[in-house]
Order: structure tokens, then C-alpha cells, then sequence
């Protein structure tokens, strides 16, 4: 049988002012009928770029430079313009990653739904409409006629990706290239949206092209998988020979940087060293060989062909894993099936960017004698209360409004320790994080870091206290002055607190530089020279370098790749150690946080609602929430995955400015009764140390029907 | 100089050059600018009209000062190469000396407009929301008065001059730049590297001078350029409607209205070389403004 999309040897570049860049090179791909292909990779391999070449929607100065696509037999590249747009939205769909803007927002979601229909369809403008309450109704929007007036803004992202999704859907096409669908959405969210997309497969017969950088998405979700890099496909299989019999290194590797629930923080992660290539002028030979442990002068020098015992089961690797031993290379066990051990732990490469061994080992961990002999926690967070007004003008709306950014929640931590904080977007985790290092005042509450009420400080006092705190922020292109040097930017709070000569603030940033792993000359620089790795590395040693005692994470690594996201979490793991500082980590993504943290706390609509150690929270939970969000993490095991049943957790998180009475996670609970809506949960304990705060909990408190405090 | 307006090298983030040393520092902004044909060809302009104005009366010597009507309105000869006007002036030598005052009164009207506007603007920005209203709707206020009106009755009652022409220009032309700086501001205050450096500890001048006024610098010298070519077209007009500088003092626009006169007479060189020598000076600022306004717009950056 003919495949629906049929692309072979395609290359794609795109012109720049001084260069062109190689995005796509040599790829060939198909994808059958009710197919899913899984298209993964890091940022910058060519998998967007494929699909865009597919829909012929390049960026200026893009173009399709060789090889050819399919569609039904039909070459699509060289098409007349004309003729491509009537394919496209017609024959192929796509949805994109970032439903705020792929939609219009001076346009009604009806029209913008009945548009594909009335452009390809010859139809009425009514009928039109009536197709887009059909297909609404299909991506699951909950009463979709009523939708159809409603404009794009007044829908959450859950919902709009809903829409894009019965955009696409309007005009029944074959192939659907769905290009990052879920990335910009929470994860309780994410796993609706994939379960729609899964369904819609089934009953309408669609193939899907599934974009994606993310290994769980690709196990519970496609059903063949291509694995890019560099611009090339250097695996493709079946999605279960994939994960069981993997065989290029580059797969391997970024199967074993994901953290593990089950794995402490004891061992490191295992990291691929290093960046990937320069697409501008690709490396010859294999790409992946400069950050291969396997490598030989045979991959540097000829590139290895994309080939395998069976058509079904490709992959372009000189010295492919789990295959009889055909080379003996010196020094690395090639039997490997073991996984970590096949990946340089970054601390073995001597050439990465990543050269972070250097000066961490030698640093006395001063601060940690400074506070061994304090009593109680460092932090104590006492009824934290933070609210916003909605709408700009306070002066004139005396009655506004407010948003329940925070409400009411104490937790404390010792010293040395590291807490992590997690929960979906607005449930306030990131607003606490600003309270403690005094970006924001309290409205009420209270926030003790070392005996002393940092909201209640003076502003001079404050200063003096800023030595203790800091903080490394989500986004490393706005946290660093684009018009600083580095230099200047790591320097600014040793200027900023009167500390040292020029001369030791010189030599405490190239100390400083040292223990993150950038190089000396990197204090000339200026932000944007760097990656987003490298960016993070650079805010981290500026929190730095006031010794302070405890350091906020505010999502330290989720606008990293995979593979830079495990350097990361192993050199703050190694600072940590070596400084003895204390974390607080704020970030959505339960894995991270797991891999991090001694105790969590899961936040819900401002609300603590459990609170325990890693293991309590990800074995042990009790809170139906943790559960349920817990349950949506996609797990990069295709058994895993497809042992999951329907979504855990359904609905849309409520407004934060008018939450739910009683328990404010009633409205998305299964367990959900009257009670829930009338009384709220006190916090109840669930063995040592472990707490949550809910009526009907999962397991039984001990000892029952006493609260507990979650600051306890 | 200009490294501290366009503090940037272009590098990209690349692993291999990381170990490298620093060689090229030349900014990239300033690299671009020169990259872009129409820069070049507005920095040509405006320095050929500045040598012209200042440098040209040096070579070029001619008579000024002294009334000679016996050689009044003469056509382009040997001894005067663009004629004469109605007061036997050398033609060529009249459009340097009026060169020279549109020139300096366009600098200085805009110097004056941007200082007070990224002031004004600066500080509406950092002020609580109370006082922010109030001072952004005097711009609005001052955006609604009609400027000319303003400078013609200014014009009557004093007897204007290089410097008052300036302040009164510069005084109703700096509510633009003040609204551009306003919203750059209240958009960088927000930033998390303003965080950052308050976390640091940073007290709040520092962060005016380190982080704000740098950040800013970019929009405000774009804005300065076009408000050179703006105030150079405002003093033309009012020297048009024949509220300019004193005789014998001159600047294009004076030369312009005097030479409509004669337009019925055929004395072409009494109009067309001051008109255009408005429109190319300002067409040539205008290309430095938008080329600038390229280089700085970080969007276009990685194109």
C-alpha cells in the first residue's frame, strides 16, 4: 500500500543575511494512512522545519533545496502556489504550539473555524457554521454553539488549542501536522489534549505527523518514531522497538537525561556533553560524533548511512548499541545495555562546555559551617496572603477585583535542604518565590529567613539581606542585561553590596565563572552570544556570588533541551553540595522538581494541598490532586504509557479572581462531594512529615480526624 | 563613542568559539548601519551639508553684510555662481550662512526635545500611578496645543533668534520622544534583569544610570534624528511664513519666502536651491533615523 505522505531526501535551508543554515538535510519519511508518526528531537534539529517544508510554509528566505514530497502520489514540492493552498487546510492540517497567537484575535472562533470550510468548501456561509459547531463539538469545546461568538481571548489555552485542533479538523484532512501541540500548556491539560488527539485519530481514520521534543509524548502517542538531529533522521522504528531495542547513541542518551521518579538525586544524571553542531556549517562525518562517547576517527571522517537489519528499524551509527560487537574501541565497554553508563557523565569530556569540575570540589562549603549551628528552619513561611487587583486603574474601581495570586500558606524548611514547589501555571508557586526573596510584600503573613521577618525589613536592612537571598529566574534572556557585559552582569550584586576591591570583584567572577564552567573570556561577552544553557549558567553564578544561603530556582531549566536540562540539574545538584546552599525550586515539572528536592509541596489555585517527601508525594500520595497530576507526567515507556487510561485529572483550572468555595480543586475532583464545596480541608498528616489537605483523601490519615499544620 | 550607544559584538553562541579570544569588538549596530546603502548615503548627505554650512564660507568667501543693489538679482555667472538675491547677496554664500543656522537650530531644538522628553518620560514612568497620570496627560495636553500658532505669536512679541527659536521648537516637539521613553521604560522596569539587580541589592539611581538609561538609548537616538529633521522643517516654516530670524541674520526657510517673490520674474535660483536643500537634509536624516531604528530593533537582530 502506497503511503499517504511519501517524503524522500528532503533538504531544506534558510538563507540569513551572512549565512545559510542546513535546517533540513536528507530526510525521508513516511507516514501511512491513520498513522502516527512521532517526529523528535531537540530544539534546532530540523523537526519544525520538516513539517513547515511539508505544509510549504517556510520562513522567508527558506526553501526546499532537493528531495520530494508526496501526498497520494502527488509531488507537493514545485507546486504552483495556487495549488498548494488548496491542500493545504484541505488535504493537510496543521496545529502549532502556541494557540495564544496561531489564532486571530480580532476574530470571532466561529468565523475563524468556518473559514477553512468556506475556503475549500463551496459552501453557504450557514452551512459553514454549522460545520464548525460539528467540529467543535469534536475537539471537545464544551457547548461549542455558544462559542462560536466568543473571541479568542475569552478562552483558556486548553480550550484555544481546542479550537486550533477544530480548525484543522474542518475539512477532514488525511494528514494532520500537529508541531509542538501541547509544549505551551500545563500538564493536566497536556494529556487531554493528546487523549483528543488520539481518539480523533481513530474515528476519523486521520494520520497525524507528531512533532515533539518530548520522549513521554512520543512513547504513549505515535506509532512510528523518527528521531532528528542535527537536520537528519538518525533513528527511525516502531515505537516499541524504539524504546526497548534502541540503537543509536544520540536516543539513548536522551532517553537517559530524563530524570526518573524513581531516581533520588544520589547519582547523577547521565548528560550528553556539550551543544549541538552549528547547522550553518555542518561537522563531517556523523553529527553526533563530537558529543558521541562512542566515537571513532571513522565517524568523524564518513558520514554513516541511515540503514538496518530490517526497513522497519533504521539508523545511521558506525557503532550502533546492542549489536554484535563488530569494533573494538578502546577503553569504553560496548556491550552497554545498561544505558547510563554509555554517555559521557559530564564530568568525563574534556571539551564541553561543560567543564565544570574545575574549582567546585576546592570551595570550602563556608556557608554550611556558617549555619550548622542554627536551631529551626532557615525559612519559615507563615499564612502567606498575596493578592492583585485585576484591571490597571487602582485609583478609579475602588471595588476590584482581585486576583487570589496566594492564600494562606505556611511551610518552613531547614537548612541545607532543598523544598521543591510544583503545580500548574497560576497556582501562585512562582508569586511565592518573589515573596521570599522581597520582589513582592505580603498583604498578610509573614516570611522568616534566619530569624529576621524579610517583609517587614527596612529598606537598608533589606539590602544588607539581600546577601542571603537570591534568585535564579525562568528566563534567562530578560534576566541578563542584553547591553551588559557578563562581567559586569555577575559583578553587579558584589557592586551592588560594597564587596571587595575592583581587583577581588575580578577575580571572584572568574572564581565564579570557573565553578559554573564557562570559560574566562566569557566576562567580555554579552548575552546574547550565548545559549539559553549557557544564559542559565550565567544567572546561576551571579546568584552566586554573595555566598548567599539560600538561592530560589524559579523554573531553573524548563526553556532547556533535554540533554542541556541534565548538565543543569547536575551542576546545581554539585553547587549545592559543595556550598552547602539551600533551594528553593519552583517549576511545573514534577520531574525536575523530583529529581531535586527533599521535600515537595504541591500547590493548587494558591492553595498548599499536600506536602511530604519525594517519596510520599510520588508513591505515597494522598491528595487526589497529586495523584492526578502525578498520573498526566507522559512517560517515556510505550508500556507505560498505553496502560494509561482516560485523562486523571478533566476540566479547565477555575479563575483564580473567584476560586471555588470549600476545597478549591472540588470542581476538577472525582471524589468531589457537598462537603467539599462547604467546608474546607484542614491538613491532615499521612505519616511522617507527610501532609495534605482533603476531606476524601486517598489514603487513610494517621492518626485520623486530627489536623495538622502544614508549617509544622 | 558609539560602543557606548551600541554596546554589541556579533558572536554566535557556539561551543567550538568559546575558547577563542575576543577579536572583533566593532559594535554590530554600527556594522549594520554601514551595511545598509541608505545609511551611507544619509551620512554622506548630512556631512556634505555640514562641511557646506561651516567649512564652505571659509573657501567660498563672498559678501554678506553690505546692501548692494546694484548687483541685486542677478542669474548664476562666473563671479556668483547661484546669482544673487533682490539684495545683491551671493546666492551660494546666503544658502551656507542659512545652512548654518537651520542646522544648528535643528540640533539644538532636538537635543533640547529629547532631553526633556526621556526626562519627563523617565521619571512618569518610575513615579507611583497617581503622578504618572497626571504628567502623561500634560504631553497630551501639550500634543493638542497647534505649535505653529504658538510660534507665530511667540515670533511677534519677541524677536526670535538662533537660541529662541530653539527653545521654543525644542519646548513643543519633546512630547514625543517622552511618550516613546514612558512605555520603554514602564516595559524594561518589568524586565526580570531589573529584578535581578534589585535582588542585588542595587539602589534605585544605579539602576537608572546601569540599566534603564542604556536600555532606552537605542529608541531615543532614533527619535533624535527624526526630531532634527522635524525641527529643520519647523523653522523653515516659519521663516516661510516670515516670523524667522532678523534680517541679516538667514536661515532656508527665510530664503525661500524671499525668493517666492520672484517667482513670476523667472529668478529660479531663488527658490529651488533652498528648497532643496531642505529636502535633502532632511531626507538624508531620515535615512540615518530609520537605519538606526533597524540597528537597535532587537526584533530584526538575528535576521
Amino acid at each position: 500500500m502506497a503511503p499517504l505522505l511519501d517524503v524522500q531526501n528532503l533538504s531544506t535551508s534558510i538563507k540569513l543575511t551572512s549565512s545559510t543554515v542546513h535546517a533540513v538535510d536528507n530526510v525521508s519519511l513516511r507516514v501511512g494512512k491513520g498513522e502516527t508518526l512521532g517526529i523528535v528531537g531537540e530544539s534546532g534539529c530540523g523537526k519544525s522545519v520538516t513539517g513547515l517544508s511539508i505544509m510549504g510554509l517556510l520562513p522567508p528566505g527558506g526553501a526546499v533545496t532537493g528531495g520530494s514530497i508526496k501526498l497520494n502520489g502527488r509531488e507537493l514540492v514545485g507546486l504552483q502556489k495556487e495549488e498548494v493552498r488548496r491542500i493545504r487546510g484541505n488535504q493537510i492540517a496543521m496545529i502549532f504550539q502556541d494557540p495564544l497567537t496561531s489564532l486571530d484575535p480580532t476574530k470571532t472562533i466561529g468565523y475563524q473555524v468556518a473559514e477553512p470550510v468556506r475556503l475549500h468548501r463551496n459552501v453557504s456561509r450557514k452551512a459553514a457554521l454549522d460545520r464548525a459547531v460539528e467540529v467543535l463539538g469534536l475537539a471537545g469545546v464544551p457547548q461549542p454553539r455558544e462559542r462560536l461568538d466568543n473571541y479568542p481571548h475569552q478562552l483558556s489555552g486548553g480550550l484555544r488549542q481546542r479550537v486550533m485542533i477544530a480548525m484543522a479538523l474542518a475539512c477532514e484532512p488525511e494528514l494532520l501536522i500537529a508541531d509542538e501541540p501541547t509544549t505551551a500548556l500545563d500538564v493536566t491539560i497536556q494529556a487531554q489534549i493528546l487523549a483528543l488527539l488520539r481518539d480523533l485519530k481513530e474515528r476519523l481514520g486521520m494520520a497525524i505527523l507528531l512533532i515533539t521534543h518530548d520522549m513521554g509524548v512520543v512513547a504513549g502517542h505515535t506509532d512510528r518514531v523518527c528521531v532528528m538531529y542535527a537536520g537528519q533522521v538518525v533513528e527511525t522504528s516502531g515505537v516499541v522497538p524504539l524504546f526497548r531495542e534502541t540503537r543509536h547513541p544520540y536516543t539513548r542518551a536522551l532517553l537517559a537525561s530524563i530524570p526518573r521518579f524513581r531516581q533520588g538525586r544520589e547519582n547523577a544524571l547521565p548528560a550528553i556533553p556539550g551543544l549541538p553542531p552549528d547547522l550553518s556549517r555542518p561537522p563531517r562525518g556523523c553529527r553526533f560524533a563530537a558529543r558521541c562517547f562512542r566515537a571513532t576517527e571513522k565517524c568523524r571522517a564518513e558520514e554513516p548511512p541511515l540503514t538496518g537489519p530490517t526497513s522497519a528499524h533504521r539508523y545511521s551509527c558506525w557503532h550502533p548499541l546492542n549489536e554484535p560487537r563488530t569494533l573494538a574501541v578502546s577503553g569504553v565497554d560496548v556491550s552497554g545495555t545498561t544505558g547510563t553508563d554509555l554517555v559521557a557523565p559530564d564530568a568525563r569530556s574534556p571539551r564541553t562546555a561543560d567543564g565544570i569540575r574545575t574549582s567546585a570540589t576546592e570551595h570550602k562549603p563556608e556557608t554550611a559551617t556558617a549555619n550548622g549551628d542554627r536551631e529551626g528552619p532557615l525559612l519559615d513561611l507563615r499564612n502567606l496572603v498575596k493578592e492583585y487587583p485585576v484591571g490597571s486603574n487602582a485609583v478609579l474601581r475602588r471595588n476590584a477585583a482581585r486576583v487570589k495570586a496566594v492564600s494562606d500558606v505556611s511551610f518552613s524548611m531547614p537548612a541545607g535542604t532543598t523544598f521543591g514547589l510544583v503545580g500548574e501555571s497560576g497556582c501562585g508557586k512562582t508569586t511565592i518565590g518573589k515573596m521570599i526573596v522581597a520582589l513582592e510584600r505580603p498583604d498578610s503573613g509573614s516570611v522568616t529567613f534566619g530569624g529576621v521577618d524579610v517583609a517587614k525589613l527596612r529598606r537598608a536592612e533589606l539590602r544588607r539581606e539581600r546577601r542571603d537571598l537570591q534568585l535564579v529566574f525562568q528566563d534567562s534572556h530578560s534576566s541578563l542585561d542584553p547591553r551588559m557585559r557578563i562581567g559586569s552582569i555577575i559583578a553587579e550584586p558584589l557592586h551592588a553590596q560594597h564587596w571587595g576591591s575592583r581587583q577581588a570583584r575580578r577575580e571572584r567572577v572568574f572564581e565564579l565563572l570557573a565553578e559554573v564552567g564557562l570559560p574566562k573570556n566569557t566576562v567580555e561577552r554579552y548575552p546574547h552570544e550565548f545559549s539559553g544553557g549557557q544564559r542559565q549558567r550565567i544567572g546561576l553564578a551571579r546568584a552566586l556570588s554573595l555566598n548567599p544561603r539560600l538561592i530560589v530556582l524559579d523554573e531553573p531549566v524548563s526553556a532547556l533541551d533535554v540533554s542541556i536540562r541534565a548538565q543543569m540539574l547536575n551542576l546545581m545538584t554539585r553547587l549545592q553540595a559543595s556550598h552547602g546552599l539551600t533551594y528553593l525550586v519552583v517549576s511545573h515539572d514534577l520531574t525536575v522538581v523530583r529529581h531535586l528536592a527533599d521535600r515537595i509541596g504541591v500547590m493548587y489555585l494558591g492553595k498548599l494541598v499536600e506536602i511530604g517527601s519525594g517519596s510520599d508525594i510520588y508513591e505515597r500520595p494522598a491528595h487526589p490532586y497529586t495523584a492526578g497530576l502525578i498520573a498526566a507526567i507522559p512517560l517515556p515507556s510505550p508500556a507505560a504509557e498505553h496502560a494509561k487510561k482516560e485523562p486523571a485529572i478533566t476540566g479547565e483550572l477555575p479563575s483564580p479572581v473567584h476560586p471555588p468555595s470549600g476545597c478549591r480543586f472540588r470542581t476538577r475532583c472525582r471524589f468531589a462531594q457537598e462537603r467539599c464545596a462547604v467546608e474546607e480541608p484542614e491538613p491532615r498528616s499521612f505519616g511522617p512529615g507527610h501532609l495534605a489537605a482533603c476531606h476524601f483523601p486517598l489514603r487513610t490519615a494517621t492518626p485520623p480526624e486530627t489536623t495538622a499544620d502544614f508549617a509544622g | 563613542m558609539w560602543s557606548m550607544f551600541f554596546p554589541f559584538g556579533r558572536r554566535r553562541a557556539t561551543e567550538d568559539r568559546a575558547d577563542e579570544p575576543v577579536l572583533d569588538r566593532r559594535p554590530l549596530p554600527l556594522r549594520r548601519a554601514t551595511g545598509n546603502r541608505l545609511a551611507v548615503i544619509g551620512f554622506a548627505m548630512l556631512i556634505f551639508f555640514l562641511l557646506f554650512s561651516f567649512v564652505g564660507p571659509l573657501v567660498y568667501r563672498t559678501n554678506q553684510d553690505v546692501i548692494s543693489l546694484v548687483d541685486a538679482n542677478q542669474p548664476p555667472s562666473a563671479a556668483h555662481l547661484l546669482g544673487t538675491d533682490a539684495n545683491g547677496f551671493d546666492q551660494l554664500g546666503r544658502l551656507m550662512k542659512g545652512g548654518q543656522t537651520s542646522l544648528e537650530i535643528g540640533l539644538f531644538a532636538a537635543v533640547v526635545a529629547v532631553t526633556i522628553g526621556t526626562l519627563w518620560g523617565t521619571v512618569a514612568a518610575l513615579s507611583n500611578k497617581t503622578v504618572d497620570s497626571i504628567m502623561m496627560r500634560v504631553v497630551d495636553v501639550f500634543l493638542s496645543v497647534p505649535f505653529l500658532f504658538v510660534v507665530l505669536i511667540l515670533a511677534v512679541t519677541f524677536v526670535p533668534s538662533v537660541l529662541s527659536l530653539s527653545l521654543v521648537i525644542g519646548g513643543f516637539s519633546w512630547q514625543v520622544p517622552a511618550r516613546l521613553v514612558h512605555s520603554e521604560v514602564l516595559i524594561l522596569r518589568e524586565q526580570d534583569f531589573i529584578s535581578a539587580a534589585r535582588i542585588a541589592g542595587t539602589p534605585p539611581w544605579r539602576l537608572i544610570i546601569r540599566h534603564l538609561v542604556p536600555n532606552t538609548l537605542g529608541v531615543v537616538i532614533v527619535n533624535m534624528t527624526f526630531q532634527v529633521a522635524d525641527a529643520i522643517l519647523a523653522v523653515a516654516y516659519v521663516g516661510f511664513l516670515g516670523f524667522g530670524l532678523q534680517f541679516p541674520d538667514v536661515d532656508w526657510g527665510d530664503m525661500l519666502s524671499d525668493g517666492m517673490q520672484y517667482m513670476q520674474a523667472g529668478y529660479w535660483w531663488l527658490v529651488y536651491p533652498a528648497g532643496v536643500c531642505i529636502v535633502l537634509t532632511v531626507v538624508a536624516l531620515n535615512f540615518i533615523g530609520d537605519a538606526a531604528r533597524d540597528a537597535t530593533d532587537v526584533r530584526l537582530r538575528h535576521r
